[in-house]
């Protein structure tokens, strides 16, 4: 270095090698801090409510009896599987936003089944129900991906549009299966015989949902972590080139990992349709497929730590439509809540990624 | 008025508020970012401007409207504006997933937009609808004398300002964006940012405002939805997918403003299509709803089938820009 003084910048960024998990969980956990807080000043800015008693108003909208407990964890088992789902896909660099509209055909082909089987025998109506809702999402995720794989066709804003397309085509299915006619509305499918409808284990009708998406993680995270086809997809993730180099067949690769995204979208759709709700409509994904990104993005795609995320963003969701009705806000109260954490988390993420390295005044003077 | 008059008109209604959308997004595209929280900024300009007007008409016995207007417009623009300042500090200086950002706005924007507009109700006594009729007024405002003359008046000279300003923005913006240093430099950013480095422009300050004025011109069709199609009323989620169509249009135009504005009346009229033939039963409705979304997959695979250079996204759309990295 010459002697003309040279201006370091105050501070810079420079990139982080790795960092232990525990550290990362840390920068995680300030984030949420940090939203928390935030949201408590907007809450008491807004409302003039005290934030402490909302907080204690959310967890006991979640977790505040053995229902909702029940039925939180349900409703993340569910947000996991479409996490799950977007997974493989994320991983290859296939931005796939539209598990909605995959989790939506899935959706419909199961009640499409449930409808016309009502009077089947239940071991066609049980078999039948995850094969059409399975290969419906297969196909949904299909569609852009042969269209990626031939021609290069942008995914993002393909799988984005095929969203609004599912949600035509189910308006239309109602209008075909909607029971009383006229009422735009499908109610219950099967009130009586409760054909098709998930199977209590145990006397707990929410338990099934979760078993199978938690077999659905372990299956899943063997088949990313150990398989050929597995590391394949992280190949194509990391450089389609040296995919190419190394003799993998990027386009099989592509349409294959979109037809098992589309699929296990489908399943949370089956089991959206079977065991929780028992009918179809537009909002039976209710923007869950979109949630569903953030879980796996925040998740790192890990399932374990996806497992966390989505039984955070879950419980403050039912949560808040708890203190909506309890402090008499408005529903959408909770959207600008999670929308703040999602900000406050998303920025953290900086810090797990990059470092700030401030200007060294000794090191100056020597220079 | 024949009908076919009364679909061009909400025709061109329909349209200008894609097309703020879609201009917005266009320029904050060309910078490099893919915000897909279009809808969120939407939703925040519109009830920012409503909230604008209605706090000020509260406030006086005589509300001029064009105090209101102004008041109005510089609710939502800045509001808007922070929604895309929000989006620009998570991805551009701390470098967050473009696609999980905009969506995270979304969510927020949304919410935030039915939290206040829904208040903004209960306020005004619960009853589900606010009046801010003196401000909406001065938005619908339409030309004299012009407009009085028969099928052309109707047809061109019956709408608000903000209709012909959306024009005035779309011309403007591909102006700048293809015809002046800076547009060219903003260009620079979202095809390569190294290179726009390397070539001594600041990429973060052009991303940033970028990002922030396209949040801007998004927040005005917010604005014109509430103050001027719906007269300055708000029901929750009445705005609808429009956000999302303002993206596809983006494609549809394959990335110039000057092609968004037809885009925008064709979007606009297959949006609406379905209320004006004859004899249409309630699931075909449902089918001609799908419309624009059909047309914008079909516009994104004839692009990419026929690669041409000019037709593609800006190279960079969706990547995070950081010096130390080697590509």
């Amino acid at each position: 270095m010459s002697a003309t003084t040279v201006k370091e910048p105050w501070v810079h960024v420079v990139k982080r090698d790795r960092m232990t998990v525990g550290k990362s969980a840390l920068i995680h956990l300030a984030g949420v801090v940090l939203a928390l807080i935030i949201c408590a000043l907007v809450i008491f800015m807004l409302t003039g409510l005290n934030p402490i008693d909302v907080y204690a108003g959310i967890w006991d909208g979640a977790l505040g009896t053995s229902r909702r407990t029940w039925v939180t964890l349900r409703d993340s088992a569910i947000l996991l599987c479409i996490g799950f789902a977007i997974t493989p896909a994320f991983r290859m660099r296939f931005w796939n936003i539209g598990a909605e509209g995959q989790v939506l055909v899935g959706a419909m082909a199961t009640a499409a089944v449930m409808i016309y089987g009502a009077n089947w025998p239940s071991w066609a109506l049980y078999t039948l129900m995850p094969i059409a809702g399975v290969l419906a999402g297969a196909l949904w995720g299909l569609i852009p991906a042969v269209f990626k794989a031939k021609w290069n066709t942008n995914e993002t804003l393909f799988t984005l549009m095929l969203n609004y397309v599912a949600m035509q085509a189910v308006t239309y299915a109602i209008i075909f299966w909607e029971n009383p006619k006229g009422s735009n509305s499908v109610g219950l499918i099967n009130m009586q015989s409760e054909a098709g409808w998930l199977p209590s284990i145990a006397d707990n009708k929410y338990l099934l949902t979760i078993f199978v998406v938690l077999v659905i993680m372990v299956l899943l995270y063997g088949y990313m972590k150990y398989t050929k086809q597995g590391y394949e997809i992280s190949v194509v993730g990391e450089s389609e080139n040296t995919a190419r180099y190394a003799g993998i067949n990027v386009k099989r690769v592509i349409i294959r990992t979109m037809a098992l995204s589309g699929a296990l979208a489908g399943v949370a759709g089956f089991l959206l349709v079977s065991g929780a709700g028992h009918t179809i409509s537009t909002s039976v994904a209710d923007g869950r497929g979109f949630t569903a990104i953030v879980v796996a993005w925040l998740g790192k795609l890990n399932p374990f730590a996806m497992l966390v995320v989505a039984f955070f963003l879950v419980f403050m969701q039912r949560g808040s439509i708890q203190i909506a009705s309890q402090f008499g806000l408005n529903d959408s109260a909770s959207e600008i809540l999670t929308g703040i954490i999602l900000f406050c988390v998303l920025g953290c993420e900086f810090f797990i990624n990059y470092r700030l390295e401030f200007r060294h005044e000794e090191e100056a003077v020597k220079a | 008025m024949s009908t076919l008059l009364i679909f061009l008109q909400k025709t061109i209604t329909q349209g200008i508020v894609l097309l703020y959308g879609a201009n917005g997004e266009i320029i904050t595209e060309k910078s490099g970012n893919l915000n897909l929280g279009v809808p969120g900024m939407m939703y925040m300009g519109g009830v920012a401007g409503l909230a604008g007007a209605f706090l000020y008409e509260n406030s006086t016995a005589n509300p001029i409207p064009w105090v209101g207007v102004l008041i109005a417009i510089l609710a939502a623009l800045l509001c808007s504006a922070f929604g895309g300042l929000i989006y620009s500090f998570l991805t551009i200086t701390l470098r967050a997933n473009q696609n999980v950002t905009g969506l995270a706005l979304t969510t927020f924007g949304v919410g935030f937009g039915n939290f206040f507009g829904g208040s903004l109700s209960k306020l005004a006594g619960g009853v589900g609808q606010i009046s801010t009729a003196a401000t909406s007024g001065g938005f619908r405002t339409t030309i004299p004398f012009l407009r009085d003359i028969p099928v052309v008046g109707d047809l061109f000279f019956s709408y608000g300002f903000l209709t012909y300003f959306a024009l005035i923005i779309t011309l403007l913006l591909s102006w700048f964006l293809f015809k002046t240093r800076l547009g060219l430099n903003l260009r620079a950013v979202g095809e390569n940012a190294a290179t726009a480095d390397a070539a001594g422009i600041n990429v973060t300050r052009y991303k940033y405002l970028a990002t922030c004025i396209g949040g801007a011109i998004c927040g005005l069709g917010g604005l014109y939805f509430v103050m001027d199609y719906s007269s300055g009323t708000w029901m929750n989620d009445s705005f609808g997918d429009r956000g999302w169509l303002a993206i596809a249009l983006v494609i549809f135009a394959r990335w110039r403003p000057t092609q968004a504005i037809w885009g925008s009346f064709l979007f606009g009229g297959l949006y609406i299509l379905y209320l004006y033939i004859p004899g249409l039963t309630r699931d075909m409705q449902e089918v001609f709803k799908a419309l624009p979304y059909f047309v914008t997959i079909f516009v994104l695979i004839m692009t990419s089938l026929r690669k041409r250079r000019e037709d593609q996204p800006p190279a960079s759309l969706g990547l995070a820009y950081f010096r130390e990295d080697r590509n």
